[in-house]
This record gives structure tokens, C-alpha cells and sequence, in this order.
């Protein structure tokens, strides 16, 4: 343990690069260029200092570490911070993927430079939160402030529909998150305290629960997102700049996914029991849906971002069958995806700046002219599949060994879900990379130059380092899931013996 | 007789005077003089502040009964004075280039915000009554100050007539109330009440209904806000953001003195009268505001909604509720005043514009101006971590503790409605290529606008004094 608080230190570092950056003047291409260079320092530094989470976390402990607690509004509402095997790794990953967007933005943001950077490292901070909150009021602070930055990325850099990706996303988040607020406020009346731990240890009564349940879902399931609600995310992918879907894509949708380990699970145990066949249902259609939806695409963003849909299906599905192996490959699947979803997408990001097209038709025959980033393309799309030695593999084939165990309906429509998985990424593979190179200005594209390799490399080595050996992944979050599943099963226990009782 | 203890109305005595002068030196020195009368009534208008809390923390009872002091009514009128203080500092420059620098302006202003104190400290029908015409008259000569324009004088008529017609109804309440209960003390009808001496009958409920009629005209809640939009336009700018601010804390404030103290016995009688003006405010103010292409319009409607918000907290009909409207309606006047001071700013070479269309692309020609409409905007759609969350947020904790979970559910899905027109306008600032622009903002207006900025953007930090001192606040009206 460390005796400094490392969590409000990682938290809110960014915010030091803004107030950095806003120092900086002068003239616009000058500003432009020191905004990018501290943004990325900042960030860079940043992560460094997050791994000091990893390298001093107890991975025998269940219980919240590098705890750090202020009194802030009173009333039994406190700043109190710290992570779990659970949610530690979503710091990690935050901190991991923000430098490589920064470089991501190098050169394709162009106009408003120190407004994105300084929007970027405000998002940057508010996400951090919100998986080190350990406060309702806090991490709902956090989880909403998050729309801000988001709707100015999307609405100032985006794509040509921008304005209505962004107020869809915006208003569609907020209809879910002040459903859950209005859960909140129930819980602190109820128990009478907003502390994340004091309330997983609190019983809520069982009718009560399905009500909690359901409020939380909404707001959960819109920014997982799950079928039906899903509609937001192919416009916010398709209209945001770069960055902002690598973020979208890599650490937003997290958020509605670490929800319901956070709350759902572990404070309505009866609630989640009662509602695991809805979810089990909308996850099953979610995957067949949107990868048939996935497969008739003619927009590169539009289909990963259904394929991220249907990802995120698979993901909730292993979060719901309170299997030791389902949660593990839940969670583990949540940071796969993250890197893998947010590399297709600056895969996508690297032809989109030379081409300026997402359309699959303008594409072909890449690999005569582009090698390495068809060498780079096949590893991310190796991955999504869930190729044996990537990391999609190791999630994918825990979340359906848990599935398994609990239902075999919903893991055959799963597994269908990854044939159909396997269709349509080497379908748009093979449409953009193979072929003959027929299209007079790809020939003459450039590979990927030496600042796309440093940003591809990383994310290359941790998509297979996750597939190869993920046993130091596992071993963090070992400890908190199966506290999760004991606590659930208990929980579960207690409510049945007092059924029998009143019996 | 003894003599009544004036020292405890010493505040309202020193602006009495004060005005007293202030119109001597305007009517000797005619309008040359406009500015330092300005500026005197902002000094007259702080020193009665500090007045005020120097007293505050004790309750004081005097004038036969008729008049209270205590630190619920200390807490209210110093978010009155700062303010009409504000609205009069915000006012100068564009009185003066408008033409309309007339040393009556701030005269007027400051009667009006000693009508909000005789309010606020009210114990009695007939003093709440006096605050009340004393506040009102003021503002209807506000209101239609541009003589030479129709519209402003349209909208003081408007105004006056419909502004009238609630003094009656309000007053016709009054006296229904003491018909039936034969007294107008506040603490005489709250031991009646509390005691069961007398149980509320018809006439009694038929009077209540007509006071809350002639208060929520005050405060424009529906279905008594079909003046807000038009006066709200019609007036000038400056007056617009008076009218927006400390006449809406009086209001509530009489709101809360009203029916928790003489009434709060009958809480299960006009519950669900507040409950549907609440309610009714909040979804018209959302919806209504949707379409509108005058930003003043648009305030005017926010306003509305804003008032459902606080109006939940009263419904709640708790200390916790009047709690939470207290942090509201502080957040409330700052929000407001720092969004009416970026309206003040929307001038262009030739005049003022409201249009909302005209912020088109401000985000490049102004960014700071920009950047804090955009706080202002967010913090009222009541985004964290702005300040306007927390208003929010503790209305609703009052209203769900007190039960009332369908009211909390409406005034949050009400709150995404509204959310949406505030982002609107951030839209048209930050997404929309820049349109003619505007002349640079002044001096004051900037200071004012990014002070309300920073206690908006970093409320979040420093929570406490806020909080303490309404709970404190709000502790005395259930003592």
C-alpha cells in the first residue's frame, strides 16, 4: 500500500495538463503544437503513475485498496475512492488507451487543437473517476460529467451528421442516467448512506430491489449499450473524430458493464437473479441482431461499432451467470475488447486520413501498397474473432464455458454469434485489404508511417500478451469475483430461507 | 403603548431612507446624476446586507405581531439585495447606451427589493400583502420603463393589468382566511391550526387556493405564467434580469414562510395544489421553451420550469424540502445572473440582439464569453458537476424521502426535455460556423459573468458554506 492517495492523484493529473495548456498562447499553430505535446505528456505520465496501482495492488484482497475518504457534502455523502480487482484494470486501460489517442489526433484534428486536447484530458479524468468512485453521488458526478466533453468531441470534430449524433447520444444517456439517479436517492433513503461498500452489504428488501434494479438497468443498458437502446452508438461512432470512438468504444461502453458489477449485482442480488433471463434475452438477440445488421454494412465505422454492440452482448451474458468463469471472462473480455475495438477503429482512422472515405466499396487491395497495416488490420481482426493466442479468445471462451453452465440456449445463440462474428470482419478484411488495387488514388497511399507504428505496437503486444499468458489479469480480479459470487450466493440463501420461513 | 422595537426592521429603515435621498439627489441634479445614484442604491443595497447579517441568527418578533426576523428571512433577503444589487450594476452600461439612463431606474429598483424584505420578514397577512403591492408597483414602472417603445410598454401593461388581477385574488383570499379563522398573525393561525381549534372547511381551503393563485403569480408557476414570455421580452434587457432573479426569491420565499409556518398543519390540503402547478411548471417550461428563437423567451420559459423545481422541494413540505429550495434558489439567481449577463453582451454594432440564432459560432469570435454561456447552460439543465446538479439533486432527495417518487420521476424525465434546449444552444455557440459576431464585452459584464462562472463551475468543491447556512435557514421554520 502507498502513503500517498494515488487514486485522486491518477484522477486528476489530466486536469493539471489542462491547466497547463491553457497557460500556453501565443500563435495558433504554436498553441496548436505545445497543446498536443503537453496533452500527450500528461497523459503519458499519467499512466506511468497509474501502473503504481497495479505494481502495489494486493491481489489477494477482495476488499477496496488505496481507500482515500474527505467529507464533501454532508449528510453521509463523501469523497471516497478506491479500487478493486474489479474495477482496477479499467484504470489501467483508461490511462493506456488516452496517450494513444492523443497521437491518434496528431495530425488528423486539425482546427480547435487545444480545446480537443484540453476536452480530451477532462474526459480523461472524469472516467478514471467514475471506476474509482466509491460514493453513489460521486460516481454518478463523474458518470454524467463525461457527457459534456463527449457531446463537445463529437459536435466540434465530428463527421458531417455530428450535430444529430451528438444530441443523440447526450439525450439518450441522460434519460438513463436520471432514471438511476432517481434509484440513487431511493437507496440513500433507504439505508441512509451513499457509501458503495456500506451498501453492497446492505440488504435492500426483495420488491424493492426489482424496482432499483430496473431503474439502474436503464441507465446501465443504454450506455452498455443493449438491444434495443443501442441505436446512439453506430451514429456517435460514425460521427466522432478518431479518439473520441476509441474512447467510445474502449472505455464509455465499460462504464454501463462495470455498472453492473458495481451495482446491480452485488446491492440487488435478488433483483439480478429475477432479471438474468431478460438480460440473457436481449444480450442473445443483441448478438445475432447486430451481426446480421454487422454484415450488410457499407460504412467500415458503422460495422465495428455493431460489432461492438454484439461484443458487449457477449460481455453481459458472462456478467449474468455469476459463474467464477463468466465474470472472469466478462471482465477480462471488457479490457479485450477495449483495446481491440478501440485499435479497428484507429485502424480505420489511418485510411480514413489519407482518404478521407469510410466506405468499404473505396477500398481494395490495400496490402499491395500497405503491408504493415494489413499485417496490423489481420492481428485486431484475429482478435475480434476471438482467434486461440488473441486476447478475444481467452474472454470469449470463459464467457461461453460460464454460459454453458448455466444455460445452453443462450450459449448456442452465443456461439452463433461468433460464426457470425468470424463473417463479418474477414468479409470487411477481405473487401478492403484483399483484391486487386483497381482505385487510381490508393495507388499511390502511403503505409502506416513511424508515429501510427508507435501507437499500433502497444496495443499489438497487449492484445496478444492478453491472448498468450492472461494469468496476471485473472489473478487481479480472482479475488473480488469470487467474493462477488460467495456474497450473491449468500444473498440469495438468506432470501430463500426467509421465503421458507414465512412459509 | 410602548413603541415597537424598530431595530429589528433597521435594514428596511436604512434602504427607506436611503431611497429617500437617493430621490432628492436625482430630483436636484436631473440625470447627470444617474450613474451615482446607481451606484449609491448598489452601496445603500450592501449596506443593508451586512445590516441584515449582522442581526441574522435570532428571531425577533415585532410591530405588534406583523414582523419577523430570523435567519430563514437574513438568508432570503441577502440573496435579494446581492441580487437587485447585481441587476443594477448589469443595468448601467446599457441604460446608458440604450438611452434610457434615468436616475429613477435604480430608485425604482431598490423599492422594489424593499418590498421583497417587508415580504421575506412578514408575519401577517396584512404585511405580506403591503410587501407584496410595495414590490409588484415597483416593477410594473420597471417594466414598462422604455416610454417610446410598444413593446416594453405593452409588456408593463400586460403585466400591470394581469398583475392586478392577482393582487386581488390574493387578497380576496386573505380575507376569506380571516373570515374563517378570525385572526391574519401567522402565529396566531399556526396555533390554531396546530392545536385543531379550528378544522379547515371549505371557505378556509376556497381562501388558501386564492393566496396560492395570487403567490404563484408572483412567481410564475402555471397556470399563472402566461405573462413571463411576453414581459420577459418586452422589457429591457437589464429588467428582464431583474425580474428573472430576486422577485422569484421573494416569491418563494413567501411560498415556504407561508404555508410551513400558519399553514403547515394543513399540509395534506395544499399539497396537492403545489404538487400540480409543480409539476405543471415543470413540463411546460420544458416543453414550451423547445421552440423558441428569442433568447429571452427562452429564459422566460427555463424560469418557469425552474420555479416546478423549487416548487417540488415546498411540496415536500419538510425541513429537508425547504432545505433544498433554499440551495435552489441560490444556485438558481446565480445561474441566471451569469446567463443574463452574457445576454446583456449579445450586442452588435448596430443594437442589441436576442435572437438565439445570433450566438451562432460565438465559441470562435468570444471563447470565454462562450465557454461560461456554455457552464451557465449545462449547469441549468442540471449537469454535473456544475452547481445546478445540486439544486437538483436535493430537491429530488426531498421528494423521494418525503414519498413523493412519482413528482421526483416527472421533474427528471422534465429535466432531460429541458436538457435539450439548454445543449441547443451550446450547439449553436460551438457547432455552427460563426455568424456576424458582437462588439466586445465590457468590463462589468465580464466580471459579472465570470464570477457566477467560477461559483458555478467550482460549487462543486466548496459545497459547505451554502449548505450550512440554508440548513441553518431552513431549521427556523420548524422550530
Amino acid at each position: 500500500m502507498l502513503d500517498w492517495p494515488i487514486l485522486s492523484t491518477v484522477t486528476f493529473l489530466p486536469l493539471v495538463g489542462v491547466l497547463l495548456i491553457l497557460l500556453t498562447s501565443g500563435k495558433e499553430e504554436n498553441s496548436a503544437r505545445n497543446a498536443r505535446w503537453v496533452a500527450l505528456w500528461t497523459t503519458l505520465f499519467t499512466f506511468i503513475v497509474s501502473l503504481f496501482i497495479w505494481l502495489n495492488f494486493d491481489n489477494s484482497l477482495a476488499t477496496f485498496q488505496f481507500v482515500e475518504k474527505e467529507p464533501w457534502l454532508s449528510g453521509g455523502i463523501n469523497y471516497h475512492m478506491g479500487v478493486d480487482g474489479i474495477s482496477m484494470l479499467f484504470v489501467i486501460l483508461t490511462t493506456f488507451l488516452m496517450p494513444l489517442c492523443i497521437l491518434a489526433s496528431w495530425e488528423s484534428i486539425g482546427t480547435r487543437v487545444r480545446e480537443f486536447m484540453i476536452a480530451f484530458l477532462i474526459m480523461e479524468a472524469l472516467m478514471i473517476g467514475v471506476f474509482c468512485a466509491l460514493d453513489m453521488v460521486l460516481f454518478y458526478l463523474f458518470f454524467e460529467a463525461g457527457l459534456i466533453p463527449m457531446f463537445l468531441i463529437i459536435g466540434i470534430w465530428g463527421g458531417p451528421q455530428r450535430v444529430y449524433a451528438s444530441f443523440k447520444f447526450f439525450l439518450y444517456t441522460l434519460v438513463g442516467s436520471v432514471l438511476m439517479l432517481a434509484a440513487m436517492i431511493v437507496m440513500y433513503n433507504v439505508a441512509g448512506t451513499t457509501d458503495i461498500p456500506t451498501l453492497i452489504a446492505f440488504d435492500f428488501d426483495v420488491d424493492l430491489q426489482y424496482w432499483l434494479w430496473l431503474a439502474f438497468f436503464a441507465s446501465f443498458a443504454v450506455k452498455v449499450p443493449m438491444w434495443p437502446v443501442h441505436t446512439w452508438l453506430p451514429d456517435a461512432h460514425v460521427q466522432a473524430p478518431t479518439a473520441g470512438s476509441v474512447i467510445l468504444a474502449g472505455v464509455l461502453l465499460k462504464m454501463g458493464a462495470y455498472g453492473f458489477l458495481r451495482f446491480s449485482i452485488p446491492m440487488f442480488p435478488n433483483g439480478s437473479e429475477f432479471f438474468m433471463p431478460l438480460v440473457f434475452g436481449l444480450s442473445a438477440i443483441a448478438i445475432i441482431y447486430t451481426s446480421l445488421v454487422a454484415l450488410v454494412q457499407k460504412d467500415m465505422k458503422k460495422l465495428i461499432a455493431y460489432s461492438s454492440v454484439a461484443h458487449m452482448g457477449f460481455i453481459t451474458i458472462g456478467i449474468f451467470t455469476f459463474t467464477e468463469q463468466g465474470l472472469e471472462g466478462g471482465i477480462l473480455q471488457m479490457i479485450s475488447h477495449g483495446i481491440v475495438s478501440g485499435a479497428l477503429f484507429l485502424c480505420v482512422g489511418v485510411v480514413y486520413d489519407r482518404i478521407h472515405s469510410r466506405e468499404i466499396a473505396r477500398y481494395g487491395g490495400l496490402v499491395h501498397r500497405m503491408p504493415r497495416y494489413a499485417v496490423i488490420f489481420m492481428v485486431f481482426t484475429m482478435a475480434t474473432i476471438g482467434l486461440p493466442g488473441t486476447s478475444g479468445f481467452v474472454g470469449e471462451f470463459l464467457i461461453l464455458v460460464g454460459a454453458y453452465q448455466v444455460s445452453t440456449t443462450v450459449a448456442f445463440f452465443a456461439t452463433i454469434g461468433v460464426i457470425l462474428g468470424a463473417a463479418y470482419s474477414l468479409w470487411l478484411y477481405r473487401r478492403v485489404v484483399f483484391g486487386e488495387l483497381v482505385k487510381d488514388d490508393l495507388k499511390n497511399i502511403m503505409d502506416v508511417g513511424k508515429r501510427e507504428m508507435i501507437i499500433f505496437m502497444p496495443l499489438v503486444l497487449v492484445a496478444l500478451w492478453i491472448g498468450i499468458y492472461p494469468a496476471p489479469f485473472l489473478d487481479v480480479m480472482h479475488a473480488s469475483v469470487t467474493n462477488l459470487i460467495e456474497q450473491h450466493e449468500l444473498a440469495l440463501e438468506a432470501t430463500k430461507t426467509i421465503v421458507n420461513a414465512t412459509k | 403603548m410602548d413603541m415597537p422595537d424598530f431595530s429589528i426592521a433597521l435594514p428596511e429603515i436604512f434602504i427607506a431612507c436611503a431611497v429617500m435621498a437617493l430621490l432628492m439627489i436625482g430630483a436636484f441634479r436631473g440625470n447627470k446624476s444617474t450613474s451615482l445614484v446607481s451606484w449609491l442604491s448598489v452601496v445603500s443595497l450592501i449596506i443593508a446586507g451586512l445590516l441584515v447579517q449582522y442581526e441574522a441568527g435570532e428571531t425577533f418578533v415585532t410591530f405588534s405581531g406583523l414582523y419577523r426576523d430570523d435567519a430563514f428571512g437574513a438568508f432570503m433577503k441577502i440573496l435579494c439585495l446581492g441580487a437587485s444589487a447585481l441587476a443594477i450594476i448589469m443595468s448601467m452600461e446599457f441604460n446608458r447606451r440604450e438611452k434610457l439612463a434615468r436616475f429613477e431606474f435604480p430608485i425604482l429598483i431598490v423599492i422594489a427589493t424593499l418590498g421583497m424584505m417587508v415580504m421575506i420578514s412578514a408575519n401577517d397577512l396584512m404585511s405580506l400583502y403591503l410587501g407584496i403591492e410595495l414590490m409588484s408597483l415597483s416593477l410594473y414602472i420597471t417594466a414598462a420603463f422604455r416610454r417610446d417603445s410598444e413593446r416594453s410598454t405593452e409588456a408593463g401593461l400586460k403585466y400591470f393589468v394581469l398583475g392586478a388581477l392577482a393582487s386581488g385574488m390574493l387578497l380576496y383570499g386573505c380575507s376569506l382566511i380571516y373570515g374563517f379563522t378570525g385572526t391574519t398573525n401567522f402565529d396566531v393561525l399556526s396555533q390554531i391550526f396546530t392545536t385543531g381549534e379550528a378544522t379547515p372547511g371549505i371557505g378556509l381551503i376556497i381562501g388558501l387556493v386564492f393566496l396560492i393563485a395570487g403567490l404563484a403569480f408572483k412567481v410564475s408557476a402555471v397556470p399563472f405564467h402566461m405573462w413571463t414570455p411576453d414581459v420577459y421580452e418586452g422589457v429591457p434587457t437589464p429588467v428582464t434580469a431583474f425580474f428573472a432573479a430576486a422577485p422569484k426569491v421573494a416569491g418563494m420565499a413567501l411560498f415556504l414562510r407561508v404555508f410551513i409556518e400558519p399553514f403547515g398543519a394543513l399540509v395534506d390540503q395544499w399539497q396537492q395544489i403545489i404538487i400540480f402547478i409543480s409539476i405543471a411548471s415543470m413540463i411546460l417550461g420544458a416543453f414550451a421553451a423547445i421552440t423558441q428563437k428569442n433568447i429571452k423567451r427562452l429564459m422566460a420559459y427555463s424560469s418557469i420550469g425552474h420555479i416546478g423545481y423549487a416548487l417540488v422541494g415546498l411540496a415536500a413540505g419538510t425541513e429537508e424540502g425547504v432545505f433544498a429550495v433554499l440551495v435552489y434558489m441560490s444556485i438558481y439567481v446565480v445561474m441566471n445572473i451569469g446567463a443574463f449577463a452574457c445576454i446583456l453582451a449579445m450586442r452588435q454594432r448596430d443594437g442589441m440582439v436576442e435572437d438565439i440564432s445570433e450566438l451562432a459560432g460565438l465559441s470562435k469570435s468570444q471563447p470565454w464569453m462562450a465557454f461560461l454561456l456554455m457552464i451557465f447552460m449545462f449547469s441549468l439543465a442540471g449537469i454535473p458537476p456544475l452547481a445546478g446538479f445540486f439544486g437538483k439533486f436535493y430537491i429530488f432527495v426531498a421528494a423521494i424521502n418525503a414519498g413523493l417518487i412519482p413528482l421526483a420521476v416527472i421533474g427528471l424525465v422534465t429535466s432531460v426535455v429541458g436538457a435539450f434546449y439548454y445543449i441547443r444552444i451550446v450547439k449553436i455557440m460551438y457547432f455552427d460556423d460563426a455568424g456576424e459576431g458582437f462588439v466586445p464585452v465590457g468590463r462589468t459584464l465580464s466580471i459579472i459573468m465570470t464570477v457566477s462562472g467560477i461559483f458555478v463551475a467550482f460549487f462543486v468543491l466548496f459545497p459547505s458554506p451554502l449548505l450550512d447556512s440554508a440548513k441553518a435557514a431552513a431549521a427556523v421554520l420548524f422550530s
